[in-house]
């Protein structure tokens, strides 16, 4: 009997001429290619010199502002400045300050099951939520794949992730994936596909299913897939593109190279400790931790349900006093919705800063830099040494829930007291 | 190709957040400046030491994290003739070679800071020549070498006129 096709080999395999396995090297099509202003003007730079100027695509090829944004300093508002004359010159398209995170914006507007998607940022694997094959690559790659509509790409093997299950009352995603990341390590699954699957997934929202496909990253993945169904039916639904949905998922006779199955309901709040993602702990073993700051935001856990999640436990309460509260909605839509329903309000009450929509503070670059010494908990995805801006502060890693009951009690808290 | 350098040492996990910091983010359109800083936050007197040809020498996972192509760019530009480790991140390994930046992933446990050593690219071969050990490894997959050898992925389109698989 031939062997069936996993979801990494099967979306590969529809994008090129010849009958791809994992660990062939094959040329693809690319459905989406982007980048933002931290690689884009490079990967400009690099399309200038292979003599084009055009894409091949500029309907399915986009710039965000999300980094720098909007500009701290004058040379990266002149790096935006050669951004949006390449994208007058070319006709892409553009987003531009204040327009929300390349991923939020890629998931919700562009991305469809069955896609190639490459862009220039290590967190591109966020659209595998939708059963997009979605990987993050370097400038010069992301150049010849805008330039020229394709890339090459060896077929990853792939681990299957079998999560079943229910979460108890305020674990989430995020530490099922930081749990994930703590077993197989920071580069466990170097080069590989993560493909997500169980009665666990089957319920949860697309919202929860792009933590987990955002972070395979930080396991060393090329990816993190999952197969679409009536959630990502849904979700295309209320972002007006229901017509983009198909029916991916892997065959039943599919090879996976390792198997791991996870029981969710033993899981309890997760913590990742400075400085490797990997270095993980529940929350009970972290002990106490006094937080200087505390983060909600990012393409990991920047959505409106993630803030949902944070303000259901803020509300009424106060901030601690030494314990600065930074929120950043992952888009603009996330923006409007956290308005309507009042979020916004219940962490302007509590003492909170809220910033426009952006990759924030995750990046260093401003708008939240630690001081020597200071500690943050970060719904973000990475806490490297020098990750916020100065290597002389510490990062550690939580659920939104678990960084709202941190915020109110000054340290290191177990949400399921609140 | 035979390339020749002394080496310098680094650990596990030097993240590109490590070799070019967040907070040089504005740098990232002058090149040369921001090699200044090249690996800075692993060792902040790298870039005034480092010599033409010297190699970086690390553990396991090097260049996690962020796809910034300009960490495989400034060690390149700071003198770097090949970076060896025990294993890289996925990204950086791509970048590095797109760039023109030789990488090797061999077990480098028995490798120390300013020992001498001779890389054979072409047959995967590392010989270090401070303790009179050879360790082979495994050479570049094809097309990488390829991509490598044409000074990167920009002068292999280029060349080709084409992105083609050779």
């Amino acid at each position: 009997m031939i062997r069936g096709k996993n979801l990494a080999e099967k979306i590969l395999n529809e994008h090129t001429i010849k009958d791809v396995k994992a660990n062939d090297f094959v040329i693809c099509e690319v459905d989406i290619c982007f980048a933002h202003d931290g690689t884009g003007p490079l990967a400009i730079d690099q399309i200038k010199k292979l003599g084009k100027e055009s894409v091949a695509k500029p309907d399915k090829t986009i710039l965000f502002m999300d980094h720098a944004s909007p500009s701290p300093r004058r040379e990266l508002s002149n790096t935006h400045l050669l951004m949006r004359s390449f994208v007058n010159q070319t006709g892409i398209i553009l987003h531009d300050v204040g327009c929300g995170v390349c991923h939020q914006i890629v998931s919700e507007s562009y991305a469809k099951p069955g896609d190639i998607v490459v862009g220039a940022d290590s967190h591109t694997c966020t659209a595998g939520a939708l059963g997009a094959f979605a990987t993050g690559m370097g400038s010069t790659d992301i150049a010849v794949a805008m330039a020229l509509g394709k890339t090459w790409f060896r077929v990853p093997e792939t681990f299957k992730i079998q999560v079943d299950g229910i979460f108890n009352k305020m674990v989430y995603a995020k530490d099922l994936m930081l749990f994930i990341i703590g077993e197989i390590g920071a580069n466990g699954a170097t080069y590989k596909s993560l493909e997500f699957s169980g009665s666990n997934i089957n319920v949860m929202e697309i919202s929860e299913r792009m933590t987990l496909a955002n972070m395979a990253v930080e396991a060393g993945a090329k990816c993190g897939l999952f197969s679409s169904d009536s959630k990502t039916k849904m979700y295309l639904q209320k972002h007006g593109r229901e017509e983009d949905f198909r029916d991916v998922y892997p065959d039943e006779n599919a090879k996976y190279e390792r198997n791991i199955d996870i029981d969710v309901s033993k899981l309890s709040p997760m913590v990742s400790c400075p400085d490797t993602v990997d270095n993980v702990k529940t929350v009970d073993e972290v002990g106490d931790i006094k937080v200087d700051q505390v983060y909600i935001g990012t393409c990991t856990n920047g959505r409106i349900e993630d803030l949902r999640i944070a303000a259901k436990i803020i509300k009424g309460e106060k901030k601690h006093k030494n314990t600065r509260l930074i929120i950043v909605p992952a888009s603009p839509k996330t923006y409007m919705e956290a308005i309507k329903e009042g979020i916004i309000e219940t962490f302007i009450e509590a003492g909170g800063v809220i910033m426009p929509p952006s990759c924030g503070p995750c990046v260093g670059v401003h708008q939240g830099i630690l001081g020597n010494g200071e500690i943050c908990l970060s719904t973000q995805n990475r806490n490297f040494k020098g990750r916020m801006g100065n290597p002389e502060g510490y990062i550690y890693l939580s659920s939104p829930a678990t960084a709202a009951a941190s915020a109110i009690m000054g340290k290191i808290t177990d949400p399921r007291g609140m | 190709m035979v390339l020749r350098g002394k080496v310098w040492k680094f650990g596990d996990s030097i993240s590109t957040d490590l070799i070019t910091p967040g907070r040089y983010y504005h740098l990232r359109s002058n090149l040369p400046e921001l090699a200044k800083h090249a690996m800075e936050d692993a060792d902040p007197t790298f870039s005034s030491k480092v010599k033409k040809g010297d190699f970086i020498v690390a553990g396991k996972d090097f260049g996690l994290g962020s796809s910034r192509e300009h960490a495989p760019i400034v060690i390149k530009l700071s003198g770097v003739g090949a970076v060896i480790a025990h294993s890289f991140a996925r990204i950086f390994y791509r970048n590095a070679i797109n760039v023109g930046l030789p990488v090797v992933s061999c077990n480098t446990d028995q490798i120390d800071e300013g020992d001498t050593l001779e890389v054979d690219l072409e047959r995967g071969i590392l010989y270090n020549i401070t303790k009179d050990v050879k360790i082979k490894y495994q050479p570049l997959p094809s097309l990488m070498k390829t991509i490598l050898e044409a000074g990167g992925l920009v002068p292999y389109v280029k060349k080709h006129g084409d992105l083609k698989l050779v």
